[in-house]
């Protein structure tokens, strides 16, 4: 790791913000709207999470649920306008970055955090090789010469398994398949040995069976390098393999955390229910899916009480009225729902 | 032309306009956000929404107003006399008597700007629908058909293309409205009309034809065909309304740099010609007193760029309100 | 590449016979007697009449002589004037000023335009923004001759800052100020063209990616973001080359330039039929030619874009 961020560490708490949690990447009661003209849309309504070393959590969530926002916002890549950060922290080694200088943050980016993107094609810059692109961080950031930027690049595009990688070095991002491209993104994201890794939707717009062989990479790279890694999906099936703990959002928030294991047993808010659910199953094959009725909520104008329940199947009028709190149910569990103790406690 | 162009902007989406002022209004309060944005307005709806918030489209929309009634009725502006004057009255400077000043056959330049409204407007808005016809015809034709059809014309297209404008105007109006001839005011007229569109055509028959190129395999133009629907009728139902957007832009500048371009020729002495009053022809009477009576200059070079300029912000204006990429 | 490259040259044949021919025949053909009014009152005298009729086969049909003057030309040989000079030696002595002319317009053009551009791409909707938008506004909208002679007035009469015409040296110094009347139209086009560039593609995926990778700012924008904003732009400013010598006429009609837009006035005004057509394919030809180098300018600009 790098100097900076050690010496920023050293000195927790210098603005008010370091509480030396020991975590590596806190989000905490983040809060990001989006103006525009038609108004005003809340899209994060007080997120909280964490990432340890060596840890994956999967947040997951319909689009529109904030996931890459939040995300967005960790990278400090939000497009402002429209999106504002309204509240909240993120904090990198105990310290928020959302206070720190714009040069401070960008030297965290790529050596502190890094991020994949979803779509490779248009992620990757169309008018230069994809070795420049990896070699170039090694160069600017790092320093290096040309010649051992190329070597180190080339020794990335190895690592994630890119045939030929020596050939392949010159090639624009046009001319790779989109596996390969995807492969070539988490080699680019991870040059400068980030200790965190977001990736945002890494395998949405492959092929099925690529989409095993990137994320098998991914959870490769992740134990190798003990890296804490942010996965962001929509897809369930994508995370029961990876991850270690899973947050499920909806319109904003965070509805419920847990386990991966807990949370595919037993979930403890009805929408993660519901996404259980929705999963198509061998054994009942021929039968119709059961899906969640309705759409996601107009995040210009949230129902008031728990934003979930038009949809919800077991709202009561308690639910139109008061928010429910993301309460602790012990084990590192955490339920957003008025309900969740039922929920966990029935059989 | 432009008159028709901007008023049909106005006038479709008013429709749309109550919905637009409730949509923070809780009718929509339960809808989720994806229906609610379809709903109410389309693509010219939200287009002139954007247009109503631009002070610069009501400015330039204003102007271009005011001259298009100068063009129609001068008499309402003036009294004065455009195209006789005395001698004794040579150069005389701007009094309250006459605004403008008196030009060197002391004749009323007030008087003659407001009556060269009529030619230079005629002029560019005549050129700017001939040119729309059949550049844009040609444009459908080439893009819908393909094939060598498209080959061909796309050939013609540079032949007309790779003249450069001003050099071939000059040649064609020596060569039918040189020294030697005597046309008329109304032949002369038709004559640059005519040459400002042959020159012109092959842009907009580029625009219309990429335009239908891009359309032609959208979904619901295959859709339609393999319903069997007509080849006329999927280019005037289908087709046209979607290609129409860039061309009403390119229309309403091109009617502003018309004006421009009319008065360069007039200027070169080889487009409209005295006793036909225009901005173009006062600028290049005036050229040869730039250093004594400079206001012979202005007031002519003051009016014509005001009518460009307000017909290429109203151009501007459209685009941008119809753009999405830029909002 | 090669065989694109091919293909394009030989599309460009039938497009320059067009042209040429079209010009050729309006010149020619269509006024009827091409000596009318060419000899003052009397009349040109018949050995004159006779040997110009052999020189350019006035006996024959437009075609034939179209074809023989093509002939002709592609050996070099322009023709001569009615005065007996030859037409390339006019066109020798005055291309190299047009092209002076054109090429201090195009960097003027490059250099404000671009610049502009630039800055208010980056910077949307600030008080730089709205001024570059008003006055590119104002360029576009006014015809040269205007811009030229308020400026000749202004910098040249009224304050003395420039001569109002320029020597025959063709001074540089001389040139900055034609050259921006020339340029302005385009260079509004340049500064407008960029910035909507700049404006889309600063919110593009791979922008993001750069910044996400921890460059610094002045990388991600003068490296990552120019570099594709800047394709359209630099097509631009290379088909406006050749678009600069055909619209060079007025400017220097304005500040007296000896370039062969007056030139071609000059001949279309005493009916010199041969200078006019020979100035005009050497117009045309050099514009033709910047097209296809722009084209080719693209497939090395932008790796995306392959010829077959």
């Amino acid at each position: 790791m790098s100097d900076i961020l050690v010496s920023e560490q050293s000195a927790p708490g210098a603005d008010g913000s370091g509480r030396p949690s020991g975590r590596l990447l806190e989000v905490d009661d983040l809060r990001v709207e989006f103006r525009t003209r038609d108004g005003v849309a809340k899209v994060i309504n007080g997120v909280t999470y964490h990432v340890d070393a060596g840890e994956t959590l999967a947040v997951l969530g319909e689009s529109g649920s904030g996931k890459s926002v939040t995300a967005q916002t960790i990278m400090g890549i939000l497009d402002t306008p429209p999106g504002f950060v309204t509240g909240g922290q993120v904090r990198f080694h105990g310290k928020d970055m959302l206070t720190m200088s714009p040069e401070q943050r960008r030297r965290i980016r790529g050596e502190g955090i890094a991020m994949i993107f979803q779509d490779s094609l248009s992620a990757l810059n169309p008018v230069f090789t994809v070795g420049f692109q990896i070699a170039e961080q090694f160069r600017i950031r790092r320093g290096m010469s040309r010649s051992d930027a190329k070597k180190r690049a080339i020794e990335m595009l190895d690592q994630v398994k890119i045939p030929n990688a020596k050939g392949r070095f010159s090639n624009y991002p046009h001319q790779f398949s989109g596996g390969m491209r995807q492969r070539a993104m988490i080699a680019m994201s991870l040059a400068l040995d980030p200790e965190v890794l977001i990736a945002d939707e890494p395998t949405t717009a492959l092929d099925v069976t690529v989409q095993a062989q990137i994320m098998d990479l991914l959870g490769e790279l992740q134990r190798e390098r003990q890296m804490g890694m942010i996965l962001i999906t929509h897809d369930l099936g994508v995370v029961a393999d990876v991850a270690d703990r899973i947050a499920v959002m909806y319109a904003g928030r965070i509805v419920e955390e847990a386990d991966v294991y807990d949370l595919y047993r037993k979930p403890a808010h009805p929408y993660t229910l519901g996404l259980l659910n929705s999963i198509p199953r061998m054994d009942e094959k021929g039968q119709e899916l059961r899906t969640i009725k309705g759409l996601p909520p107009n995040l210009m104008n949230i129902p008031p009480g728990c934003a979930f329940n038009p949809r919800c199947p077991m709202a009561q009028p308690v639910c139109r009225e008061k928010v429910p709190p993301l309460l602790q149910l012990g084990n590192g569990r955490a339920s957003a729902c008025h309900f969740a103790e039922e929920l966990v406690n029935r059989d | 032309m432009s008159d028709p162009n901007t008023a049909s902007i106005v006038s479709t989406p008013p429709a749309t306009m109550p919905t637009e002022a409730g949509s923070g209004a809780p009718t929509n309060a339960g809808l989720p956000e994806s229906a609610k944005q379809n709903k109410p307005r389309g693509l010219l709806g939200d287009a002139w929404i954007d247009l109503r918030r631009k002070p610069l489209f009501w400015i330039s929309a204003t102007i271009i107003l005011i001259f298009l009634v100068m063009a129609a009725f001068p008499w309402l502006f003036t009294s004065g006399d455009a195209v006789n004057g005395s001698l004794d009255r040579s150069r005389v400077e701007p009094s309250s008597a006459a605004w403008f000043g008196y030009d060197v056959q002391g004749r009323d330049v007030y008087a003659r700007v407001i009556y060269g409204a009529r030619a230079s407007i005629v002029v560019a808005v005549v050129s700017t629908v001939l040119t729309l016809l059949v550049g844009g015809t040609m444009g459908i034709i080439a893009g819908y058909r393909g094939g060598w059809v498209d080959a061909l014309l796309s050939r013609v297209a540079d032949i007309f293309f790779g003249l450069p404008f001003v050099l071939g105007s000059i040649v064609i109006l020596t060569t039918f409205n040189g020294s030697g001839t005597d046309n008329g005011e109304w032949t002369i007229m038709g004559l640059v009309i005519l040459s400002l569109s042959v020159l012109s055509w092959p842009v907009v028959m580029r625009l219309m034809r990429s335009s239908v190129l891009a359309t032609k395999e959208a979904d619901y133009i295959v859709a339609a065909r393999a319903l069997g629907a007509s080849t006329g009728r999927i280019i005037l139902k289908h087709l046209l309304p979607n290609c129409l957007a860039p061309l009403l832009v390119y229309g309403t500048i091109m009617v502003g740099s018309f004006i421009g371009a009319e008065a360069t020729l007039s200027f070169l002495g080889i487009g409209l010609k005295s006793p036909v009053v225009s901005w173009g022809i006062m600028i290049s009477e005036a050229q040869n007193y730039i250093r004594v009576s400079p206001y012979l200059l202005f007031f002519p070079s003051a009016f014509l760029v005001a009518a460009v300029l307000s017909f290429v912000m109203l151009g501007e204006a459209v685009r941008e309100a119809l753009d999405p990429k830029l909002r | 590449m090669g065989r694109y490259l091919l293909r394009r040259l030989l599309q460009l044949v039938p497009v320059f016979i067009g042209t040429t021919f079209l010009i050729y025949w309006l010149v020619w053909s269509v006024p009827g007697d091409p000596f009318a009014g060419k000899c003052g009152d009397r009349g040109c005298p018949p050995n004159y009449r006779a040997m110009m009729t052999e020189k350019y086969n006035l006996d024959e049909s437009i075609w034939v002589q179209y074809a023989s003057y093509m002939k002709n030309l592609l050996q070099g040989d322009f023709g001569i004037t009615f005065g007996g000079r030859e037409i390339s030696d006019i066109i020798a002595t005055s291309y190299p000023n047009t092209l002076k002319l054109a090429v201090v317009a195009l960097a003027i053009e490059a250099v404000i335009g671009l610049g502009a551009g630039i800055l208010t791409g980056l910077r949307r909707n600030g008080f730089l923004d709205n001024l570059v938008l008003v006055s590119t506004l104002f360029l576009i909208a006014l015809p040269v001759f205007v811009i030229g002679f308020v400026l000749q007035w202004l910098l040249g009469v009224k304050w003395g800052i420039i001569n109002p015409t320029v020597s025959n040296e063709m001074r540089f110094s001389e040139l900055i100020v034609p050259g921006f009347v020339l340029g302005s139209a385009s260079m509004a086009y340049i500064a407008r063209v960029a910035r909507t560039s700049i404006a889309e593609n600063r919110r593009a995926d791979y922008v993001r990616t750069a910044i996400a990778k921890g460059l610094p700012m002045r990388r991600v924008v003068g490296v990552h973001l120019l570099r594709n904003s800047l394709i359209p732009v630099v097509t631009l400013l290379g088909t406006d080359l050749g678009a600069l010598m055909g619209g060079a006429i007025v400017t220097e009609g304005i500040f007296g330039i000896n370039g062969i837009g007056r030139q071609v006035l000059r001949s279309i005004v005493t009916k010199e039929s041969a200078t006019v057509v020979g100035i005009v394919v050497v117009l045309v030809l050099v514009y033709l030619i910047m097209n296809l180098v722009v084209d080719l300018l693209y497939a090395a600009l932008d790796p995306r874009i392959r010829y077959e």
